[in-house]
């Protein structure tokens, strides 16, 4: 049932592509095939929900009912811990009325799977549970195995229904036949049928509840195979020498300085790529650390303690208007109130506790690659580049990592892996040393919003006008940038990059808010749409991309997380001024009832006490305990959800603690409600971490917070508030994505809990106990 | 130099580099998926096993001080039919997102309970202060460990 679970990885070169066409040729099988393009008639409702992946109109994948009455199936999005392989099972069970055990499905190999490009968090989900895809083609299946079944049961289709693996007569249930012998030794080659018919989710039996995890058992007994622990024979241990230096460029290598060191196969250099490869993993660290290497260094990082305002000054920036009403500076300059502020995110890294691995075996006419990478088919298609091979002669498995949270350094060192294995001709695994992980990997962006609201004289917000500043270098290499990661960077290839652009033209097209870059509370109109969640007419939202001095890239609700944080705490900050209950202000400004409507659970479930911030009558000292909200629409249309934050500020020490977590959560349709939580759950806590403790620190020339002393989080071992979630189920609505809605919401519902606690505004990420003194330190004597 | 380590109740002899982390002695000789390389330099937790009734970080451990001692990884536990009670434990609570600091988790626990039957919380706290799960399913994890000791005990 789980796929390569114990076998080695010379064997799953076997299972998947090879055997697949040879089943193609000879079994008797029920197959449906669909290519990865998207049909007519099946454009996708959501931004997250198309396919992702490039079109091909050739058979791209299929599922098959064989004679003993198994399903195949085949798919592009990868389980990285999410519980995304289970949920995947759960649906071809359901939609084909098979019980789980009788599902084999195959995960993101290139040799045997469909493109559907990149599996993150919160588009994972939509792309094969809607209209399309994996729950069209079973549900094509299925519908032809009822005109089957009709045939040899002479009873016609609508009297006819399926349950475990068999078709049966509704009236008569012991009429029936199993699939294997509707299939029997024929083939039967079908497309997809765009008019076929889901199961209703009233109907469920499998989807919507909590199957445990199928790969649990094997994770927690050490079975489980992960590309760390992928071995294949004749394979070597390779280990990356990077620069000393963000931009420095390689002046020499001294050879001599390793030359008779024991169990040295090679020293590479390609450009500015350094490694070693050794046949040992102990032996490739021990002569990485000897080898002399000589850098020219490059430019001089801009200071960190004046970063913020440096990307101000930035005049190589590319300006954006998602939202322009033309109207922001009269309507601000009427209001009876202003109000403003700025807020500050740093850099965030993703921090996977395992550092990044991959084994590669790169021999003329053919490269396999074992990479946790997110996005098999562009690395297939990075790496050929930067291996100089044909696509087709690149074939990539997706092998379980570290949990990545995004952009890892999955794909760098899946690169690494490649550059060594073909200098040396041998297999070779490289896993990255945490400081090589840390310092190089694509990090968060950082950001710096200034916000700006009017309020009329009743208390309404008549304005809102958001300017962004953020850094960005490279990002996902997609399926030709391999510069967008340092490896490919030090190989010689650019990271894409957007042209500078001052002023920004004014918007032309229909608000998609993908990255929460508006507001929740405005109309969003442009392009002839009024696509936003609020009621506020008067609106601006301008962003300036600036040249990130480090690499970045999507990073767990990749800067819906920043823009939520100072959105939610903005909104904060005007209902105190306006002198409104938090949760009443926010229902009032929002038209979106979905929205309107978990920010009410979210309330109800934390038992809410109706009042504005912040709470009255608090002691200027000792412990101070507020509670705050924040909500929103996942990247516009993926998601909704609001959570409250429960919190004790010690103000002497600084210290916040969070105390509870509570959210409410509408996905649509929930596949398995304990996977939706155990991730709810995850997002709030790493939220949490987030929000109080994560920054990426530099000195003049390199990263410094490169190991767990210099990048704090919590420990295991830590007090953790209790996390309570409301899932709103929707089965009549399309399923949104559940990985990152959570995350998005935590640092403004903190934050408006520590004003609400102590009257005190925290505006600048992480909360640290310094900053939150400083703030204490600042408030007016009464 | 020939090194003989005595691992999950087998005795293997390899032929290592004394100093060499006795984690790469394990995943890497020994082809043992338990023990995982996390940081390398025992802030993580993932190298983790049990020497002594101790939860030592293997990364940071050279490989001549793990002899003729009983050393546990999570491999060594219990099986997939047949798993041990912690991590039937952890089954049950579905308490992991990637799995890949689980030796440190369970393992560390492990050793907690043996020593301390009943763990309060803040046992937890001390056993699993040097224990990182960036998956943050830490509030799973703990309530498999104190099912895990209700079931030891009951």
């Amino acid at each position: 049932m789980i796929p390569r679970l114990t076998s080695g990885a010379r064997h799953a070169l076997g299972d998947a592509g090879l055997a697949r066409r040879r089943f193609l040729q000879q079994s008797g099988a029920l197959i449906v095939a669909f290519g990865a393009a998207r049909y007519a008639g099946l454009e996708p409702r959501l931004s997250a929900q198309g396919i992702n992946g490039r079109s091909s109109t050739a058979l791209d994948s299929w599922i098959a009912i064989t004679p003993d009455s198994r399903v195949l199936a085949y798919t592009g999005k990868c389980e990285l811990g999410q519980g995304l392989f289970t949920a995947q099972v759960q649906l071809v069970a359901e939609e084909l009325d098979v019980p789980l055990s009788r599902v084999t499905l195959t995960m993101c190999d290139t040799a045997a799977t469909p493109d559907q490009g990149t599996t993150s968090g919160a588009q994972s989900h939509p792309a094969n549970f809607n209209y399309a895809n994996l729950a069209l083609a079973c549900a094509t299946a299925r519908e032809a195995l009822v005109r089957l079944a009709s045939e040899r049961l002479s009873s016609p289709p609508a009297d006819l229904a399926t349950a475990d693996g068999a078709v049966f007569v509704k009236a008569d249930p012991t009429r029936r036949v199993a699939y294997g012998d509707l299939v029997g030794g024929r083939k039967f080659m079908l497309t997809l049928d765009t008019a076929a018919r889901r199961k209703r989710p009233a109907d469920w039996k499998l989807l919507g509840t909590s199957v445990p995890r199928l790969d649990i058992p094997a994770m927690v007994t050490a079975q489980l195979e992960y590309v760390h622990t992928v071995r294949v024979p004749g394979m070597v241990h390779g280990q990356v020498v990077r620069p000393p230096s963000v931009g420095a460029t390689l002046a020499k290598v001294d050879e001599a300085s390793v030359r008779g060191m024991p169990g040295l196969v090679r020293v590479v250099v390609r450009k500015n790529f350094v490694g070693v490869v050794a046949e040992k993993p102990f032996q490739a660290a021990q002569i990485a650390a000897k080898l002399q290497v000589s850098w020219t260094a490059g430019p001089a990082l801009p200071p960190q303690a004046t970063y913020y305002d440096h990307l101000r000054r930035d005049a190589a920036s590319r300006d954006t208007y998602l939202l322009d009403s033309g109207d922001i500076d009269q309507t601000l300059r009427a209001a009876r109130t202003v109000v403003s502020a700025t807020y500050r995110h740093p850099f965030h890294m993703h921090g996977s506790v395992g550092s990044s691995c991959a084994v590669a075996d790169v021999q003329p006419g053919q490269a396999t690659l074992w990479s946790a990478t997110q996005a098999v088919f562009p690395m297939r298609a990075t790496a050929a580049r930067l291996l100089g091979l044909p696509a087709e002669q690149v074939r990539v498995v997706f092998t379980r990592g570290s949990g990545c949270y995004g952009i890892n350094g999955a794909d760098t060192v899946t690169y690494d892996a490649a550059l060594l294995s073909q200098e040396v001709g041998r297999p070779v695994r490289v896993q990255l040393t945490r400081r090589d992980e840390m310092a190089w990997e694509n990090f968060g962006n950082a950001f710096v919003i200034d916000q700006r609201a009017g309020l009329d004289a009743s208390g309404t917000i008549v304005a809102w006008d958001y300017e962004a500043w953020s850094p960005a270098l490279g990002g996902r290499p997609g399926y030709d940038s391999p510069g967008n990661v340092v490896t490919g960077w030090l190989a010689g290839f650019a990271p894409a990059a957007a042209a500078p652009r001052t002023p920004a033209p004014p918007p032309t097209t229909p608000l998609g808010n993908n990255l929460n870059t508006a507001p929740s509370y405005v109309t969003g109109c442009a392009g002839g749409a009024c696509n936003g969640t609020g009621t506020v007419r008067s609106e601006r939202v301008l962003s300036h991309r600036l040249v990130s001095p480090f690499f970045t890239g999507p990073l767990r609700a990749p800067e819906r997380f920043q823009n939520t944080f100072a959105h939610e705490s903005f909104m904060d900050e005007i209902a105190a001024a306006a002198k409104a209950d938090p949760v009443a202000f926010r229902v009032k400004h929002l038209r979106d009832e979905r929205l309107r409507h978990v920010v009410r659970q979210a309330a109800s479930a934390a038992q809410w006490e109706t009042r504005p911030s912040p709470r009255t009558g608090t002691s200027r000292t000792g412990a101070a305990r507020g509670r705050g909200i924040s909500c929103v629409l996942y990247e516009g249309d993926n998601g909704y959800v609001a959570l409250v934050a429960e919190v004790a500020v010690d103000q002497t020490t600084g210290v916040i603690t969070v105390q509870r977590l509570v959210g409410a959560q509408d996905c649509g349709p929930i596949s398995n409600p304990d996977g939706v939580k155990n991730q709810f759950e995850g997002g709030a806590l790493h939220g949490m971490s987030r929000t109080l403790f994560e920054e990426v620190t530099w000195n003049h020339e390199a990263v410094t917070s490169a190991d767990w002393r210099g990048y704090r989080t919590f420990a295991v071992g830590t007090r953790t508030p209790v996390v309570e979630i409301v899932l709103v189920s929707q089965p009549a609505a399309e399923a949104n994505g559940a990985g990152e809605t959570a995350i998005t919401a935590v640092a403004a519902a903190i934050g408006n809990a520590v004003f609400d606690a102590t009257g005190t505004r925290l505006r600048e990420i992480p909360f640290t106990p310094e900053r939150v003194k400083a703030a204490l330190a600042g408030r007016r004597t009464a | 130099m020939q090194v003989t380590l005595l691992v999950n109740g087998r005795t293997h002899t390899v032929d290592a580099d004394p100093a060499t982390p006795l984690l790469f002695v394990l995943s890497d000789d020994l082809a043992l998926k338990g023990p995982k390389f996390g940081c390398g330099l025992g802030q993580c937790g993932a190298c983790t096993v049990i020497v002594r009734g101790q939860a030592i970080r293997s990364c940071i451990t050279p490989v001549e001080a793990a002899q003729n001692t009983e050393i546990t990884t999570l491999d060594g536990l219990g099986s997939i039919d047949r798993p041990h009670p912690i991590q039937q434990a952890f089954i049950d609570e579905q308490a992991t997102q990637c799995g890949f600091c689980l030796s440190g988790v369970i393992l560390g626990a492990k050793a907690l309970v043996d020593r301390t039957p009943a763990p309060t919380d803040d046992d937890i706290d001390r056993a699993l202060s040097g224990v990182l799960c960036r998956c943050f399913a830490h509030n799973r994890m703990r309530r498999a460990i104190h099912r895990y000791a209700a079931s030891r005990r009951a």
